[in-house]
């Protein structure tokens, strides 16, 4: 079947997501797991001719979802982030364990949008339709979750208002 | 005096997404507020960052229990299985009709009032309908091509109707083997997951129409009746009786319009 051969082929791009999503190895192929196994069950409400890789993440981000959800019962995902302390930038090695730990601290579904603009480089309305919100939402999100991460990058809270330019 | 911008425009000025005629407006507003241009220009750092940290991982080999996640499982699932224990009397039936058939040279099509029709729907139900790898031999994008093939198969031009006004789309269909001769199945299923499906055999003796007649087989409901040249059983085991009636009403107008 054609379409289990073009699943295959995406499992490396579904774990680094994953793998940026979640942190550990391990936990980010659970994911994984399950989203194929999703995938696989669901395939045939994937309509032929459009966006499998859009779909196929689609169901990741519900698979996702409900973890989480059924993991912290009482966790609603809300735009929360804990304070980061002051520290000023470092080596490379450090940089990118930083950047680790910055996107952890990201809320969820700013590290969602943020992910698949930069990592699977996908356009703003396929991120809309991947996640299912509206387009000014995407935005907004990545762009909040850019300035936050480039706070705790530099060591600085985030600025409460981003300022417009207009 | 450079041309206004927004956010909007940086953010993809950042991703390499801003369409070619405005990227040198936004250029220029950077030459001209440093500020952005920083901020602009560690959006685009972190990115790198973050592609790099991660592209290991497209490298990595893939885990065995990944690649088996997307192959075909042999395991029965639990509801099959479920399905099977309570269809259990219903089987045990057939497999009686069966081999009184098969010492009966010609059995009179008279008595056939569809009720083993109803039966093998059901228990076709039962096994098919719990199916997540395989639920159909021939899925709905290939529709011209499933009914071209089951009404050469069964001699007779089949339909699978549309259900979408009652809230079922077509899943595809699969030939079966029935009393007489080949059957049409086809499957629905709705956004909430439940599934239906439909049973189509040839009416070789008769030439009768009957209203709906109603069985249930273990957990499975069943309308069925006969239009002549067809007879048609409309199974499933996750809606009521009324659901299902309508569903049949819904199939019988598609047919008789």
């Amino acid at each position: 079947m054609n379409e289990a051969q073009r699943l295959v082929e995406l499992i490396p791009r579904l774990r680094r997501y994953a793998r940026a999503l979640v942190g550990d190895r391990a936990t980010a192929d659970d994911l994984v797991q399950d989203t194929l196994e999703r995938a696989w069950a669901k395939l045939h409400l994937y309509r032929r001719g459009t966006d499998l890789r859009a779909w196929l993440f689609t169901v990741m981000h519900n698979v996702h979802v409900n973890r989480v959800r059924a993991a912290r019962p009482t966790d609603t995902l809300e735009d929360e982030m804990p304070e980061l302390a002051q520290r000023a930038a470092q080596g490379d090695a450090l940089l990118v364990r930083d950047l680790d730990r910055g996107i952890a601290r990201l809320p969820a579904e700013q590290r969602a949008v943020l992910l698949l603009v930069t990592l699977e480089e996908m356009s703003y309305e396929q991120v809309a339709r991947t996640l299912g919100i509206p387009i000014g939402t995407v935005m907004s999100r990545l762009s909040r979750a850019r300035e936050k991460l480039r706070a705790m990058m530099l060591g600085q809270p985030a600025p409460a208002k981003l300022k417009i330019v207009k | 005096m450079s041309e206004q911008v927004s956010e909007l425009d940086l953010q993809a000025y950042a991703d390499g997404k801003l369409p070619e005629e405005r990227r040198a407006a936004v250029a220029a507003w950077l030459a001209a507020n440093s500020e952005d241009a920083e901020r602009i220009d560690s959006y685009r750092r972190l990115a790198e960052e973050l592609r790099s940290t991660y592209e290991g991982v497209l490298a990595e080999p893939v885990p065995e229990r990944l690649q088996r996640a997307v192959r075909p499982a042999r395991a029965r699932r639990f509801a099959l299985v479920a399905m099977w224990a309570v269809l259990g009397a219903a089987l045990g039936a057939i497999a009686g009709w069966q081999l009184h058939d098969a010492w009966r040279p010609a059995p009179g099509p008279i008595a056939d009032t569809g009720a083993a029709m109803a039966r093998r729907a059901a228990v076709a139900h039962a096994v098919y309908s719990p199916e997540v790898r395989y639920p159909v031999e021939v899925r709905a994008d290939q529709e011209a091509h499933l009914l071209a093939w089951l009404s050469k198969r069964l001699g007779a031009p089949v339909r699978a109707p549309k259900l979408d006004a009652v809230g079922y789309s077509l899943m595809g269909g699969r030939l079966l083997p029935g009393e007489n001769g080949p059957v049409a199945h086809f499957m629905y299923q709705s956004e909430r997951g439940t599934r239906i499906t439909l049973y189509v055999r040839t009416e070789a003796a008769s030439n009768q129409e009957t209203a709906f007649r109603f069985a249930k087989e273990g957990n499975v409901r069943v309308f069925y009746w006969m239009d002549r040249k067809l007879g048609y059983a409309l199974s499933s085991a996750d809606i009521g009786k009324d659901d299902l009636f309508k569903v049949a009403n819904a199939v019988y107008q598609q047919l008789n319009p």
